[in-house]
């Protein structure tokens, strides 16, 4: 099954026929297995399946932080496909960002040198109106000069996602983001991503395996085994958990 | 827990090379240096066994004046011919020979300098036949006064052939003599020389003449013993004939004792290389601590795991402890096996250097072997005590914990280092003061050791704002920054690591003031107070120093211009029983007017045949004031009775005691070993240099300078020897550069995770190694600045130390400094290309990836 949603010119990121093996011989693993998919710009997209579906494997593949097998993935007009160290730099710097479940921040820095960090590194000034805006949205003003020792799981999280935003990626893909937080915080970060998709038109997708998390995003993507096997538009916690269900009874599975 | 600790060993194995490393290379130096002095000992017995392996019993004069290895060659006084006859009539002996045979033959090679040697004797002796040991290889035996043979090292070193004529130096005539080259010998086994020793043979009467200074004496007579006769039941017999004013030993005492004098010499230097060795090893220490520091807070999680399974906390030590011996043991082997090798390539260059010395097979000496196995332990054990301490403290609750180790207060570490330092400084003082009863030299140690300590101990804390500053200097680019901010991050491992170059840096830095100072003030000195505008003299390379034809200085005085010249002697004499050195000036005046003496007592412008001058330090430690009398002997000659007629005041440039020149020729060395030329006022050097340099043609050991060039020329041995220690120093150095790359390398380890999401967000490759190696360059500059700063203290309070002894000017070598805070800059950027290869391949995906 191909997902396709919208029209080619508006995607943001791009699997085609992707194919992803670990391993070789009797080791082999097969990851992923053929996945075509297209995600929107301007959209949230919830990447989700059981566990070992693949779900980690295609976004680090779309990132193009691993190499595919075979087929191509493509990041706004870069074909992420066959590019080298540098280009793979150049493509994180300027259209990719990145917010983990875990370890998001670098200890010896503050959060607002933490958040301004990627831009640093490219050595570019941020655009103050928009970096006043996302701090704004954040609500972490008072706590911008703090290490991230002295932060809580959530705001921590919350600073991953400014870190994310600040240099107005193509693309931000978010790994189990609220994986390590409980419920409230969970809230707190999963609003945020929302609203900066509603507000500011960035484009996100996002892995998770948390019906809840997925009913924040715009449109839900269910991997099985490695293959996308179903999707919802407008999904509710409800109807995502549904379709969870029934891909958990195999035979309903891949038709 | 034993295989659980070996497992893990293993598995860290990588980690722990790089500080066993350290422990190879100490342990190396010690095996090595025992292995070196034991070949050489060896050789040098197998060298004189051979020697004297012809000669069954051998006599010679009591020496009149006992100096040792460090003093000089021992030289002893003649036996009169006759006694040749009294031997030979001694029922038992089959033969005596009368045998010349004394240091200082130089023979001028064909490029026309004196062929050098830098060790081993230049031995001018009488030709009294081939034998077993000795034949000609090529001509015949000298027979007419002109003829000498040479052996055929010798003959290969001077690119002489048989029949050329050969100009040679002898002991008593320092002025060139042409002689004609009738042959060449060389020794059985197709040797070329006996341990690289030079040899000239002469006819009897020129050997006695040249060699011994006056005719129809012997330096010693070897006797042959009749068949039947036991070389001891001979050496007896002879000495009771001759009675007790002889040496009268069997051959192979006379090579166990020329052998023996040789290894005092060898463990001196023995034990120079084991204290360098104890400075690589207390570096070593430093980064052995450090590793086994880091490793325990990165297996918290694990040891904390092993205590929440029932592992007591004595276990948790226990294991941290037993992966010490088994490094410690590794290292141990690994450092034994280094230092054979290195002991066996250095015997080798040595015998090389030292004219062939025929190598006895490389032994390794119990010593070694205990040595590298007691210090290869102890240190990795002591070393890694205290982390294994720390390790134990860990609570199990740590295991359920994400938290990294917390930044402990470094109160407790700061008054530690406080007193520690407080300690150091008080020996230092104690011992430099000379109130250490004795001990002044543990003392002084014990103190630079305890400063070591305790300023390593105060380093976490001075790392803090000095390792920002130095770091500010590179915080112009975002690698940079985050560098500095790593090199802050942990003080204790900064701190450590930057300590151990610390120790290697502070010793050559001390050295070097030190060194500095003296080379400063005995300059000064001379400048200020030597008052002669030319000076002959040579560049002293073996342990006979460069001597001319005393002719030269009446020839000088002749020249026109010139004001006074002066000619000096010097011996190592007994008065009243005591050793002491002794001067003579062939003219009185020069005291006065070239060095500046000024009386104290009597009258030092004249001196009798029998009267004597000293220096007022030496009178009065003697008690002597003028018109004592004293009994000097000298290494020839009876022992005669001086007065003492005059005192001069103690200064550098004057000697304890100074004798009439007639006295000279009772020297070991009976040649002027320095001249110095005052000229008349208004004549220009340049006038009379050259005049004086063609009256040098037939000296040609050594050259006429001016004062600056010949101060210059003084002092230059002391940057031999600073040369030489910074070389030995060097190891200490290379140690602690293996510190830095082994804590960069273990911190790339334990930040993976960071710097995956470093170039997650788009840190290049390159600026990844940017950013550790600034980290390297901060922490290594960081130890090279305490080094500079520590070495400045130490340095500066030996010179204060040593005010009395005339270091009076404290010289700090700052471009020394500039150079080694450059040196440390580079060793950063050198220790960083490892652990920024590492950081740069890590793999972004692995090192994100949950687990
Ligand atoms: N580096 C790897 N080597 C081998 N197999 C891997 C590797 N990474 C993931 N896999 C396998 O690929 C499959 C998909 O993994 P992943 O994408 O992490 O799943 P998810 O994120 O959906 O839990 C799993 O079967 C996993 O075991
Ligand atoms: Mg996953």
């Amino acid at each position: 099954m191909t997902a396709t949603v919208g029209q080619q010119a508006q995607a943001a990121a791009r699997a085609n026929d992707v194919w992803k093996v670990y391993g070789s011989g009797e080791a082999q693993v097969i990851a992923l297995r053929g996945v075509s998919a297209e995600f929107e710009r301007g959209r949230f997209t919830a990447i989700m399946g059981p566990s070992g579906s693949g779900k980690s494997t295609l976004m680090h593949c779309l990132a193009g932080l691993d190499s595919v097998t075979r087929g191509t993935v493509s990041i706004g007009e870069t074909t992420v496909t066959g590019l080298g160290d540098a280009g793979l730099t150049k493509l994180r710097r300027d259209k990719v960002g990145f917010i983990f479940q875990q370890f998001n921040l670098l200890p010896t820095l503050t959060a607002k040198e933490n958040i301004l960090l990627p831009l640093s590194i490219a050595g570019r000034k941020p655009d103050p109106a928009w970096y006043d805006t996302v701090i704004e949205t954040v609500g972490l003003k008072d706590r911008l000069d703090h290490r991230p020792a002295q932060l809580s799981g959530g705001q921590q999280q919350r600073v991953a996602c400014a870190r994310a935003l600040v240099s107005r990626p193509e693309v931000i893909f978010a790994d189990e983001p609220t994986g390590n937080l409980d419920s409230r915080s969970g809230a707190e970060v999963l609003n945020f991503l929302r609203n900066s998709v509603r507000e500011h038109g960035q484009t996100i997708v996002m892995v998770t395996h948390d019906p809840t998390a997925a009913a924040y995003a715009d449109r839900v993507v269910f991997l099985a085994d490695g293959e996308i096997v179903s999707e919802l538009i407008e999904p509710t916690a409800e109807t995502v958990l549904d379709t969870m269900k029934k891909l958990d009874t195999p035979a309903e599975v891949g038709n | 827990m034993f295989r659980a600790t070996l497992k893990s060993l293993l598995a860290r194995k990588v980690r722990l090379i790089l500080s066993g490393l350290a422990v190879v290379l100490g342990v190396m130096f010690v095996s090595g240096a025992f292995v070196l002095t034991d070949t050489l000992g060896r050789s040098f017995d197998s060298v004189f066994a051979d020697g004297f392996s012809e000669i069954d019993v051998n006599v010679a004069a009591k020496p009149k004046v006992q100096v040792n290895e460090m003093e000089g060659e021992q030289t002893v006084a003649p036996l009169p011919a006759a006694l040749v006859d009294r031997v030979k009539q001694v029922p038992g002996a089959a033969s005596a020979t009368g045998v010349v045979n004394a240091d200082g033959a130089r023979v001028i090679g064909s490029n026309g300098k004196v062929v050098t040697s830098f060790g081993p004797p230049q031995l001018g002796e009488n030709w009294t036949g081939e034998s077993e040991l000795l034949k000609l290889r090529e001509g015949r035996a000298p027979q007419a006064e002109d003829e000498i043979v040479i052996n055929k090292a010798l003959a290969t070193a001077a690119k002489v052939q048989v029949g050329q004529k050969v100009g040679v130096l002898t002991a008593f005539e320092s002025k060139k003599r042409d002689f004609t080259l009738v042959g060449v010998f060389g020794y059985s086994g197709d040797r070329d020389s006996i341990g690289g020793v030079n040899e000239v043979f002469f006819t009897t009467p020129v050997a006695q003449r040249l060699m011994l200074g006056e005719p129809d004496v012997f330096s010693s007579i070897t006797v042959q013993a009749a068949g039947g006769v036991s070389d001891e039941k001979l050496r007896d017999d002879v000495a009771r004939t001759l009675g007790a004013d002889f040496e009268v030993k069997t051959g192979e005492q006379v090579a166990a004792d020329a052998s023996a004098s040789l290894k005092e010499g060898l463990s001196f230097f023995n034990k120079i290389l084991l204290g360098f060795a104890a400075v690589a090893l207390l570096v070593g220490t430093f980064l052995i601590l450090n590793t086994f520091s880091i490793i325990v807070a990165q297996r918290t999680r694990e040891l904390a795991l092993m205590r929440a399974i029932g592992a007591s906390g004595r276990q948790i030590i226990g294991s941290v402890v037993l992966e010490a011996i088994a490094v410690g043991l590794i290292a141990s082997v690994l450092g034994l096996a280094a230092g054979i090798g290195v002991g066996a390539l250095l015997a080798f260059l040595f015998g090389k250097l030292a004219g062939g010395l025929t190598l006895a097979g490389i032994g390794v000496p119990a010593a070694a072997v205990i040595g590298s196995f007691a210090v290869g332990l102890v240190i990795t054990v002591v070393a890694a005590l205290l982390p294994a301490l720390r390790a134990s403290r860990i609570p199990p609750i740590a295991a359920m914990q994400d938290v990294a180790t917390p930044d402990r207060p470094l109160t407790k570490i700061t008054v530690a280092g406080s007193l520690v330092t407080g300690v150091g400084a008080v020996l230092l003082f104690l011992g430099l003061s000379g109130n250490a009863g004795g001990q002044t030299l543990s003392t002084i140690l014990g103190g630079v050791l305890f400063a070591f300590i305790g300023v390593a101990l105060l380093t976490p804390l001075i790392s803090r704002p000095v390792v920002s500053l130095l770091g500010a200097i590179f915080s112009w680019s975002v690698p940079g920054q985050l560098g500095r901010l790593n090199s802050g991050r942990n003080p204790r491992r900064t701190a450590i690591t930057a300590a151990a170059l610390m120790v290697g840096i502070a010793l050559v830095t001390g050295v070097t003031v030190i060194l500095d100072s003296a080379k400063g003030s005995i300059s000064a000195l001379a400048q200020d107070t030597i008052k002669a505008e030319l000076v002959i003299a040579g560049q002293q390379g073996g342990p006979r120093p460069p001597t001319f034809d005393p002719g030269v200085l009446d020839q000088a005085k002749a020249l026109p211009g010139v004001r006074l010249v002066d000619g000096e002697y010097g011996d190592m004499g007994r008065i009243d029983g005591e050793g002491t050195w002794v001067a003579a000036s062939s003219d009185i005046a020069s005291l006065r007017q070239i060095f500046g003496a000024k009386p104290t007592a009597g009258d030092i412008d004249r001196l009798g045949p029998t009267q004597m001058l000293a220096s007022s330090d030496t009178a009065t430690s003697r008690g002597w004031s003028v018109g004592s009398t004293v009994n000097v002997q000298l290494t020839r000659g009876e022992a005669r009775t001086y007065t003492i007629s005059g005192i001069y005041e103690s200064s550098q440039l004057t000697n304890p005691v100074t004798l009439p020149v007639t006295a000279a020729k009772d020297f070991a060395i009976p040649q002027p070993i320095q001249g110095f030329i005052q000229l008349d006022p208004g004549t220009r050097v340049s006038d009379v240099q050259p005049q004086v340099e063609a009256l040098l043609a037939d000296s040609p050991e050594v050259s006429v300078a001016d004062r600056d060039a010949f101060i210059k020329q003084q002092t230059s041995s002391l940057d031999g020897l600073l040369t030489m220690i910074q070389i030995l120093l060097a190891l200490a150095i290379v140690i602690a550069v293996l510190g830095i790359i082994n804590t960069l390398a273990l911190s790339v380890l334990e930040r993976t995770r960071e710097l995956g999401l470093l170039r997650a967000i788009g840190l290049r490759r390159s600026q990844t190694m940017g950013m550790i190696t600034v980290e390297a360059v901060v922490i290594s500059v960081f130890g090279a600045l305490l080094g500079v700063v520590v070495g400045t203290g130490l340095g500066a309070a030996v010179v204060e130390a040593l005010k009395d002894e005339g270091i009076t000017d404290l010289i700090l070598p700052w471009g020394q400094m500039g150079v080694f805070l450059g040196l440390a800059a580079i060793i950063g950027v050198v220790a960083a290309v490892l652990p920024a290869v590492r950081a740069a391949r890590i793999n972004v995906l692995g090192a994100i990836a949950h687990d």
